[in-house]
This record gives C-alpha cells, structure tokens and sequence, in this order.
C-alpha cells in the first residue's frame, strides 16, 4: 500500500520535476540517407534543450507527406511542428487560423535583420504576421555530373547544357544513359523550371511564374525552353526508376550521365564518399546562367491548446535559426543556410559555388512561392505525360503549358 | 391493398415498433452517413473550394475544367479498359476454374487454397509482387533471356501503350480466387438430381452448364458481379503500388485523380467533381439493373 501510495505521488510529482519540458512531435519528409543525417542534427540540438524531439518521419516525399499532415492538422489531432515547403503550402492553414503567430519569437530574435534573402521571410509572412521558421535554402537550379560516366564515353566533362546535350550520343554509346529522372511526377516539372531560369532567363520566368503572363508563356523564348526540353526527353530515356534518389545514385554508380535536381542531391554524393570536382561535377543554372531560386523548407507549428508543448514550440523555433544548428543541420543535408553571418568553411565546392551565387543576389523566387498548389499540380501532370510520351511535340506541350499558366492563380 | 384494411387494426406505423425502434441507428447512419455525405460532396463540387471546403459556387466550372484535362480522359479510358477486360475475365476464369474444381478431383482444398491465397493479400502487397515480376530488369523478362532469348521484350509497365494490361494481370490474379469460390459454392448449391436428370436426356457436360447450371445460378452471379464491380470502380492502391501512374501519366485512374486534386494539388472542389462523375457511373450501371432486379415485379 505504501509502495503504491508512492508511485502515485511520485507520478503527481514528475511532471512538475519537467517543468518547461515536453515531447513535441515534428513530422517531416526528410528519409533519404543524406535528409536523416541532417535531421538527426535538427534532434540532437533540440533535445539538448531538455525537451524531447519525436520523430514523425513520413516516407514518399513531400507529395505523399503533405496530405497526411494537413488532414491531421484540419482534422483535430496536430503534431507540435511540421515541414513544409516555404510557400504557399501551407497558405490556407494559416488564413484559417490553425497555424500559430510565431512574431513574437522572431521579434526577440530579430530575424528580419539575420535571415538573408528577406523574400525567405516573406513568404513566411501572412498579413504582416510571420508563421514559420526558415530552416534552409535549396535551390533547384543544378546538373550533377558523373565524372567517370564521362570517362568511359571518352569525352571531356561538360562545362554546361550545351555541351552536355552534344556529348549525350558519345555517353549512350556507352550504354549509359546521358540524364537520369526519376518517375515522380515533380521531378519532371522541376527540370522544365530548372530549363526555364537557365535558357530564358530570370526575367521570363518571373514574368511566366510571377505575373502568369500567358503570351509570354505562349511566345518564342519559352518555345526554346521546350525544345530543350524535348533534348532531355530524349536523353532521360532508359532511366526507368522512381524516386529521385535512385536517380541520384545512377549518377553516383556512374550509369546515368548527369541529373538535372535541387541541391538535396549532394546529401546523397556526401554520404556515397564522393568529391565535389573529383567524383562528381556540379554546374549551377546548367552552367548557362548562374541564377539559383530560393526553395526551401519551413517549420509551421500548429495550434496547440498544451502550454507546455506550445513553449517547446518556441524554443524549437529558435533551435532551428541559431547559428550552430544553421551550420551543422545544412553540411549534412547540402542545403545553403538562411543566415549569411556563419561561417560555413567546413563546405564543399558546389556549396560554396551556391554561397556565392547568393551573395551576389543572383535569385529567383521558387515555383512553390509564387504558384498555388493546384496550378503546380497541373503542371506536374503535363510535365510527367510530357517525359513519357515521346509522340508529345514540344508545341503541343507548350501551348497546354500557357494554357495552365493563364488559369492559373 | 392497404386502404382495405379493416378499421381498429393499430396503424401501420406502430406496427412491430420494436424493431422499427431497432432500426433507428442504421436508418440515422444510412441518411447522414451516406445519403448525408453524398449530398455534402455533391453540393461543394459547384463551390471553387480549395484547401478547406467553402460555400461560394462557381457553377460548372470546375466540370468544365475536369473534362478538359487530359489526365481525366485518360483515366476514364483506362478504367473502362481495365474494368470490362477484368470483369469478363474474373468471371470467365472463375467460373472455369470452379467447374473444373467441382470435377470430385483429390485435393480439392490445397488447390482452392492456392487459389484463394492471393485473395488474402492487400492491393499494395499484390501491386508491389507484380511490379517485380513485371520489371525487367528483375523479372519474367530477364528470366526468358537468360533461357536463351535475347531479343524478348515483356515490359508491360514501361511502355504507355499497354501499361493498363499490366495491372489488369495483377487485379485478376488476385481476384479470380474469390469469384471462383463463390461459383464453387454456387455449384455445390445445385441439386445433384439435375445433374442426374441431365445425363439420363444424353446432354453433354458443356450444354448442361450453359443452358441449366449458370441459369440456375443467377444469384451467385449478381453477387459476384456487384463485387466485382465496386471493386473496379474504386481501384486505386493497385495502381498506386505497381506505377504510380505511370509512365508519364498512362495508367492514371479516377480514384487517383480524385485523391491527387482533394490532397496533393490542395483543391476540393475539383476533386469532389471528380468524385461526382464517378458516382455518376455507378449509379449510370446500378439503376438500371436494379430496377430490373428489385422493381417493376413484386415476388414472393
């Protein structure tokens, strides 16, 4: 009996021996081998804390995450924080109240003076208020070559899409196949998008994804970035597999060319033991025009009723923009930091390559900044049929393509 | 016949009160459940609901929209492939593969259970087996090669034009075990007499099964058939599991469409006029042959 007696005091007790401490669930997309290192940072640095990361993995990238996590939020049961891509993901959330007014913390913390590019925390902004926490700069904009692909066709590594398009007969000769892309259905919209900034230029690609200029979208400058188009339709045939970090790893094992993906693939060449320059090749804007768009991903933390977990909140929010987390967090996923007063010697070549492109200012906004989900969506579905059927024109693709983007919103 | 009812008889409506009493949840669950949903669903695929639902009508815009895009074409193409190829074929091989079963032969219950097996496996585990099977690098292509045929091709889900034929292979193997259980139950149903009487008249096997045994078994086949068909209508994890839609979007179905604009592209509105249509076919195919079945003639 008085055994028992204790166990309940003791119980009673706990809590109040944790004050301030909580479990907080973060879910999250990050399950390829180069996103789990990096998350695990994220873990270490919160639980150091004395509160308690629990980890709400979901596998399938951000297209299988993202339905989960918002059906869990609208439907009464919310994690204590989520990813999402910083944008208009998670938009109507927030205009429905459900996601928390994380200004207070930002204002202690100054981060409109630290975050650099500010259109970072803009597009966390929603009626003057900011809702989620920056984590790190990804930029779609790169083509990730194999140099030893290039090795056995016998053919100097390309200095930019160019060359790669022309040096794409000599590496199929080989039985490699020039570029590796992957089935799912963002990886095709995201090249096009990467073609876009590198053949048509900043300004277009403002004008098509910014101001949805349909004649623009319809006129000759984009008609040049379908053709190109159609050259990595015919380089990417033979990839035959799914995911991006398959792709990825036909560029590491050297039986794909290269791959045109967001900077989240030198997580996997780091954790492969490859070498910017030696291993492998990085041409940031396709070695045409070094512009790089400023994807990325957020934390959004829903409301919760718990004061507890609502001040773990807090304290995860400005886990993730300190300096040290920046800085351990972005080596291992391969991403650019969101501050630009840390120091970042440890990175490698392409990241550097990135860091500079960044200094000067030379960026984009991301797709998912300026178009809603639905309108990417469609582009998405005229992108993978577009990748797939090679009896597709490149007109007949563009002139659906201006079609999406004057319905667009 | 009601209005001659003699007086003082207690009115109809208390009568057996108890289990109208009894009823009253499963009446409740029928009207707001389903009946409630539907209507729901219906009403905000006029709205331009995006994330979350909200009532501001646009009309037919977003049919419009839906009938316009390729990828919905497509995916009613695809369905009414893989529909009408699955549905005469579970039949066809279910039925046979029953007749054969009820020949009295030895080991009755090992092969009804090797056929019923893949029955017992979800959509996704069936998906994910022929993927493998059908990769290939992997599968039944490599396998005929290196028996000595370089030049054979069998790659059914990357090559758009037949990708559908592909699942088709996977929905039958794992559903033909259970039509041919239920014809099996069926045909044990049928009076031995008429198999008696049959072969006394000097009719050959073949006939006695098409003009007396499948007539007779006319329930068993609605059954079956209304299985069957709600299983093809909803059919999305196979898909999901063996291609994701792919190549491009050549296997694309309407459940998945469906499910893609509801969560992925964040707008309800197209995905509840998606789902509309694909009530629409239901009820297009169920009407009518409920009509047949259940109304015009009272029986019994």
């Amino acid at each position: 009996m008085r055994a028992l007696k204790a166990i309940l005091v003791a119980s009673v007790l706990m809590p109040a021996a944790h004050a301030g401490a909580a479990d907080l669930e973060v879910t999250h997309w990050w399950t390829s081998g180069g996103e789990a290192a990096a998350v695990k940072e994220l873990a270490k640095a919160f639980d150091a804390t004395g509160n308690k990361w629990v980890d709400g993995a979901i596998a399938g990238s951000g297209g299988t995450a993202r339905p989960i996590m918002i059906s869990r939020i609208t439907g009464g049961d919310p994690m204590g924080a989520t990813q999402f891509n910083h944008g208009r993901q998670a938009e109507e959330l927030v205009q429905s109240g459900l996601m928390r007014d994380l200004t207070a913390v930002a204002e202690k913390e100054k981060w409109k003076e630290i975050i650099k590019p500010a259109s970072l925390l803009d597009s966390c902004t929603i009626d003057g208020k900011i809702y989620c926490a920056p984590v790190n700069i990804h930029s779609w904009q790169w083509l990730w070559l194999s140099n030893a692909a290039f090795k056995t066709a016998g053919v100097p590594v390309p200095k930019n899409w160019n060359e790669f398009v022309a040096a794409a007969p000599a590496l199929e000769k080989a039985g490699i196949v020039p570029l590796a892309v992957g089935g799912q259905p963002w990886q095709t919209s995201g090249a096009f998008n990467v073609l876009m900034v590198a053949i048509a230029g900043k300004d277009v690609f403002q004008k098509v994804f910014g101001e949805k200029d349909e004649d623009v979208a319809a006129g000759p400058e984009i008609g040049k970035v379908f053709k190109a188009a159609d050259d990595a339709r015919r380089m990417s045939k033979g990839s035959n597999v799914q995911d991006w970090n398959q792709a990825t790893n036909m560029v590491i094992t050297a039986k794909a060319g290269g791959q045109i993906m967001g900077d989240w693939a030198q997580g996997e060449f780091a954790l492969a033991g490859q070498k910017a320059g030696t291993d492998y090749t990085c041409l940031p804007g396709l070695g045409v025009n070094e512009v790089i768009s400023t994807d990325g991903d957020a934390f959004y933390f829903p409301v919760l009723k718990d004061a507890e977990k609502s001040k773990a909140q807090e304290v995860l929010a400005s886990t993730i923009v300190s300096p040290k987390v920046q800085v351990a967090f972005n080596l291992k996923k391969g991403s650019l930091p969101i501050r630009g007063d840390i120091d970042l010697s440890a990175a490698n070549d392409c990241m550097k390559k990135g860091l500079d492109i960044l200094a000067k200012g030379n960026v984009v906004r991301s797709v998912n900044q300026l178009l809603s989900a639905d309108s990417a969506k469609q582009l998405e579905d005229l992108f993978s049929e577009f990748f797939a059927n090679p009896s597709m024109t490149p007109d007949a693709a563009q002139k659906r393509f201006a079609d999406i983007i004057a319905s667009a919103d | 016949m009601r209005s001659h009812a003699p007086a003082g008889r207690p009115s109809q409506l208390f009568r057996n009160l108890n289990s109208k009493i009894a009823l009253i949840p499963m009446i409740l669950i029928a009207l707001v459940v389903f009946l409630g949903g539907t209507v729901w669903t219906v009403v905000y695929s006029f709205t331009n609901s995006k994330l979350l639902p909200r009532l501001k009508f646009v009309g037919l815009e977003q049919y419009e929209r839906l009938w316009d895009a390729p990828r919905w074409i497509i995916s009613i193409q695809n369905l009414a492939i893989y529909g009408i190829l699955s549905l005469i074929f579970s039949l066809v091989i279910g039925f046979v593969l029953a007749a054969l079963m009820d020949q009295k032969i030895r080991f009755e219950n090992t092969f009804r259970t090797i056929f019923l097996y893949p029955f017992a496996l979800s959509f996704i585990v069936t998906g994910l087996v022929w993927q493998w099977i059908l990769n290939p690098e992997y599968g039944i292509q490599s396998i005929v090669r290196s028996l000595g045929f370089p030049g054979f091709t069998f790659d059914p889900l990357y090559n758009s034009d037949i990708v559908i034929y592909g699942i088709l292979i996977a929905g039958l193997w794992q559903g033909t075990g259970l039509v041919m259980c239920l014809m099996l139950a069926g045909l044990r149903g049928i009076d031995e007499d008429i198999w008696k009487a049959a072969r006394v008249d000097g009719i050959p096997m073949w006939r006695t099964y098409i003009f007396i045994i499948i007539p007779m078994m006319r329930p068993v086949f609605i059954t079956t058939l209304v299985l069957i068909a709600s299983g093809i209508v909803k059919v999305y994890d196979l898909v999901v599991a063996q291609t994701s839609g792919g190549p491009g979007i050549a296997s694309e179905v309407p459940a998945k469409y469906v499910y893609d604009y509801m969560f992925q592209a964040q707008n309800l509105g197209q995905g509840f006029a998606a789902s509309t249509m694909m009530l629409i076919t239901v009820a297009i195919i169920i009407v009518p042959w409920a009509y047949l079945e259940f109304g015009g003639k009272k029986r019994g």
